[in-house]
């Protein structure tokens, strides 16, 4: 597996959709290959990066909105 | 008959990222409130035909996402969208010298995303073309797999793979255009035989 292969399929890595074998031996390349295993790093710390900031919380007027509209009544739960 | 409280204890708590899911979509926080509104209305009175035990989330977003089409695409109350080129591979990595040593200092990358403030990263999502966009939301922020996706967005796995490459790649270039309109990149030194 060289490096064009292990890049190529990067993505099918990441997202987990990729067959046991590949995937093991994409795991073999980024072992020996710090430039494509920091190519890899980064693309997942960028995915974090969009996870955790393209996020909004819910107005809290909308979910009473929506409680009321479905006709349930629903206080914010605490915490167990 | 939906069960009030069985929906409720289901649903209610995915509201959060179904609304955010919504402000990418319908960029705008009137127009995402509606949305998610509609969206559980929908649910509910559907929430019979759901079977237990299947995925909920995924039938959600597939809510989410019909009511979408059917209400706010039509409106056309969206800003120019920008064109997707067909941006290279690593487009924010490369540049920023992760693939390709940059020369003398170098901001790390990782700096370099965390000084992206939120509003830029979302803009940048916002910024795909629709189809693009809802690909890579439903896959890097709600963590849904292809087949997932191809279901929610009614498409073959292949155009999810396609999209959500290209949405990517896309999404890196717009992140390095931020970057480097707000001084985040470093240029590089000049060569001496320039």
């Amino acid at each position: 597996m060289d490096c064009d292969k292990t890049l190529h399929r990067m993505y099918y890595y990441l997202d987990g959709e990729i067959t046991v074998w590949r995937r093991w031996k994409i795991t073999r390349h980024l072992n020996r290959c710090p430039p494509c295993a920091q190519g890899f790093d980064f693309e997942l710390e960028l995915r974090q990066v969009v996870a955790t900031r393209c996020r909004d919380e819910v107005p809290p007027h909308l979910k009473r909105k929506i409680a009321e509209s479905i006709g349930i009544e629903w206080d914010e739960r605490p915490q167990a | 008959m939906a069960d009030q409280a069985t929906f409720a204890d289901l649903a209610m708590p995915y509201m959060d990222a179904l609304y955010s899911a919504a402000m990418r979509m319908t960029r705008n926080p009137a127009d995402a409130e509606d949305l998610v509104q509609e969206t559980y209305l929908r649910a509910y009175r559907g929430f019979g035909g759901f079977k237990e035990g299947t995925n909920l989330k995924a039938w959600l977003y597939r809510i989410l996402t019909n009511t979408y089409i059917n209400i706010y695409r039509a409106k056309k109350r969206r800003p120019q969208e920008s064109e997707l080129d067909d941006s290279e591979d690593f487009a924010l990595y490369r540049r920023i010298g992760g693939l390709e040593a940059a020369e003398a200092e170098r901001t790390p990358e990782s700096e370099v995303l965390d000084a992206m403030p939120d509003a830029a990263v979302k803009e940048a999502l916002e910024s795909l073309p629709e189809q693009f966009r809802m690909a890579v939301l439903l896959a890097d922020v709600e963590g849904f797999s292809y087949k997932e996706i191809a279901e929610i967005m009614d498409v073959p796995v292949g155009t999810v793979m396609s999209r959500l490459h290209r949405g990517r790649r896309q999404l890196q270039k717009r992140l390095f255009d931020f970057a480097k309109e707000r001084g985040l990149v470093p240029e590089p030194a000049a060569h001496p035989a320039a």
